[in-house]
Formats: C-alpha cells, sequence, structure tokens
C-alpha cells in the first residue's frame, strides 16, 4: 500500500520535472535562434525559400477561409442587426470582428495546419534519421540553417497573410451583405471607414507577429527535440505522434495568446 | 521549383500582402499620409456630458474637424475644449458652438452655427457663444416638477 503510494507521488513529481524541463528547453531554443538570428553573414535566399513556403503556399487557403469567414459574418451579423432594424451597422460588425480577432487566429490557424505541421514533420524526420547529427558533424549550425529562415519568414508572412485574410473577408461580407441581402452600398463601406480605427489595425497586426513567432517556435522546437520527449518513439509513428502534438499544442497556445493580447492592449 | 519561380511566387504574395495592408491602414483605420492643415480654437461649456476625445465637429452636418482635448477649467468650473479645425473653414467671430447628440443614443458631436459678423476667429481664438449638451433626464425632471 505505502509503497505503492509512493510510486505515484514519483510519477507526479517526475511528470512535474519532465514538464519544467521540457519548458525550459523550448525557452532555450529560442533563445539561441534570437542569438543567431542576430549573428551576420546573413543569408536571404533560404529566407525567401521559406516566404515562398509559409506565406505565398498559403494565399488560396486563406484567401478562401477569408472569403467564407466575411460571408458567414454577414450572413449572420445581417440577421441579428435586422431585428433593431440597424443593418448599416454590419459592414463595421464585419470589419472589426474580422481585423480585431477572426483575421489573426483564423490565419494563425489555417498556417498551422499547412506550414505548422510540415515544419515539425520535416525537421523531426530529420531528427530521426541523423540529418542533425549530420549538419553538426559537418560544422553547418542546425539552428542557423534550419531554424532562423523559418522564424524569419514566419514573423514576415503572417501580418501579410492577416491581411490578405481581412480585405478578402470585406469583399466576402460585401458580396453577401450588399449584393444577396440589399444592405445599402455606402452604408456598409462608410460605417466600416467610421467605425475601425488605427487601434484596431495595430491590434491586429500585433497579434499577427506574435502567432508568427508562436508557430515556428513551438513546432520546429517539438520536432527538434523529439527524440527527448517523455516515451521516445523513432521513426514515422514518433513523426505522426510528435506532429499532432505540435498542432495541438501550437493551437491552443494561439487561442490562449489571442485572449492575453486582447487584454491588454485593450 | 527553380529561382525565378519561387522569387515570382513571393513576390505575388508580398504585394497582395501589402497591398491589403494599405487598404486596411489607410482606408479604414485613418492613418493620414498627408496630414491636412489644421487650426486650434478653443470654446468653454457649461456642461459637456457625454462628449469625448476625438468627437467630430460638423457645420451644416459636414465634418469639419475634431474634438482633441478636454479640460476642466478649475477656476469657472467649466468645460474648455480644444477644437482642431480644417484651415480650409473660416469662422466667424459670433459662430455658435453647441454640443448635440447624433440620433438618440448615439455619440455626442460639437455642431457649429455660422454667425454673421465680419472678422474671423484665428487659431487659438476661443468661440465665446456655446451652448451645453442637453440631458434627457433634466429636460424630463423639468416637465414632471413645473406640472405640480
Amino acid at each position: 500500500m505505502m509503497s505503492r503510494i509512493k510510486k505515484r507521488i514519483e510519477t507526479i513529481g517526475d511528470l512535474t520535472l519532465y514538464h519544467v524541463e521540457q519548458f525550459g528547453r523550448m525557452g532555450v531554443f529560442l533563445a539561441i535562434c534570437t542569438c543567431h538570428f542576430f549573428k551576420p553573414p546573413y543569408k536571404i535566399y533560404p529566407i525567401v525559400r521559406q516566404i515562398r513556403f509559409i506565406g505565398a503556399g498559403s494565399i488560396f487557403v486563406i484567401g478562401v477561409t477569408g472569403a467564407f469567414t466575411g460571408m458567414v459574418l454577414a450572413l449572420q451579423g445581417y440577421y441579428t442587426l435586422t431585428k433593431f432594424g440597424s443593418e448599416d451597422l454590419l459592414g463595421s460588425a464585419v470589419a472589426l470582428s474580422l481585423i480585431r480577432e477572426l483575421g489573426p487566429v483564423l490565419t494563425a490557424l489555417m498556417v498551422i495546419g499547412r506550414a505548422g505541421s510540415a515544419i515539425c514533420a520535416e525537421i523531426g524526420i530529420m531528427r530521426t534519421s541523423e540529418q542533425i547529427d549530420a549538419l553538426e558533424c559537418m560544422a553547418i549550425n542546425p539552428y542557423r540553417y534550419l531554424m532562423v529562415p523559418k522564424f524569419v519568414a514566419a514573423i514576415m508572412s503572417l501580418p501579410l497573410l492577416v491581411f490578405i485574410f481581412d480585405a478578402v473577408g470585406i469583399g466576402g461580407g460585401y458580396l453577401v451583405g450588399v449584393i444577396l441581402l440589399g444592405v445599402n452600398e455606402g452604408a456598409y463601406f462608410q460605417g466600416m471607414y467610421d467605425s475601425v480605427v488605427w487601434k484596431d489595425v495595430e491590434l491586429g497586426l500585433v497579434k499577427a507577429l506574435v502567432f508568427g513567432l508562436l508557430i515556428v517556435w513551438i513546432a520546429a522546437a517539438k520536432g527538434y527535440y523529439m527524440h527527448l520527449e517523455r516515451s521516445p518513439v523513432f521513426g514515422a509513428e514518433g513523426v505522426s505522434r510528435i506532429t499532432t502534438n505540435a498542432v495541438v499544442l501550437a493551437s491552443v497556445t494561439i487561442l490562449i495568446w489571442n485572449y492575453l493580447i486582447g487584454a491588454i492592449m485593450l | 521549383m527553380n529561382r525565378l519561380n519561387v522569387e515570382l511566387a513571393v513576390g505575388v504574395f508580398m504585394i497582395a500582402g501589402f497591398l491589403c495592408f494599405a487598404y486596411i491602414s489607410i482606408k479604414l483605420g485613418d492613418v493620414k499620409l498627408f496630414e491636412e492643415d489644421t487650426y486650434a480654437l478653443q470654446a468653454r461649456f457649461g456642461s459637456i456630458s457625454g462628449l469625448k476625445k476625438g468627437a467630430d465637429i460638423e457645420i451644416a452636418g459636414v465634418k469639419v474637424g475634431k474634438v482633441t482635448d478636454i479640460a476642466l477649467d478649475g477656476s469657472r468650473y467649466e468645460a474648455l475644449v480644444k477644437l482642431s479645425l480644417n484651415s480650409r473653414y473660416k469662422l466667424q467671430q459670433d459662430s455658435i458652438a453647441s454640443v448635440r447628440t447624433a440620433g438618440v443614443i448615439g455619440d455626442k458631436f460639437i455642431s457649429i452655427a455660422p454667425g454673421g459678423s465680419e472678422e474671423y476667429l484665428r487659431a487659438g481664438d476661443s468661440i465665446r457663444d456655446t451652448e451645453s449638451s442637453i440631458s434627457l433626464e433634466e429636460l424630463i425632471s423639468k416637465y414632471i416638477f413645473e406640472k405640480e
């Protein structure tokens, strides 16, 4: 009996230590990447390739998601606002909810699904097949060679993707609100211009920058340290498990940070 | 994927992103690339209850400026409102500034009724004739109690 209780307590302590340690590892990972980011020589081309993958490759997904988000906002907003006879507020409702909340969050979630999972799997496979060790043997710094371009590319791409999302969403809202449901066109756009201020755009921008950092940080660090997981499994199964972990963790972190940034900058 | 295609894709993406950013920040976010010329005036009110910094100033319903600062004049217990008006519009010295409400529950704004004087207000001058905001509660209570 006593020994079983003792074992339970041991497990709790073990788990706590493991999680704190993993948290610390990710912090150190970010710190090392930041140091390498500031160290010359600066290589531009790897960054361009990553922007193509993270940013340009996501345009289609972001466009479709943005259009339908704007359309459904207009649809539901119209349904609610028309009860109070204030359809004229539709434009500002669509624009504000897109710019302040939905744009950054949905873009980040789509990028996690598209690029975050790929980054994690790529680095995880490099870890299991010992390519990262090989890089080190050839005196190529894996942080500098693999991580820094991804970080820079994500932090540059995310804000642009978010603004594409917002603009396409406003267009989608126009399509449903003005063309299908017959809200006055002038009221839709003028309401939008009157109610959105620079502070709203700034909030969206800050969110996008933070989310870009978080996505690459979590995805890359998870893949990079997959051999230090609690019960490490290598090969295909290990990579699939670590990718799932990374996507879930990144999505949850994004939603938590979305609230935190919103609360701080309100 | 050769080098040219990568650059083309990234270029298209960046241009699209920056265009959307420009649209949202300039058109929606009120970022002024070319600051319009303005001049400052001030006005004292008995009460401006509900008026906020950044509220619009209108002449005949057209926006001509905004409220830049609100303070209390401690010695006279009056509200001191600083106004910033577009330089294109000149105001006569006997213009009347009044605090009005847009609709029943809308925002407060300052409406300026032009006067007939030959003299115009210069930057830093005060508008002498003002009307305080109308409080619905006060009106109702006045109505109720004067009936008795």
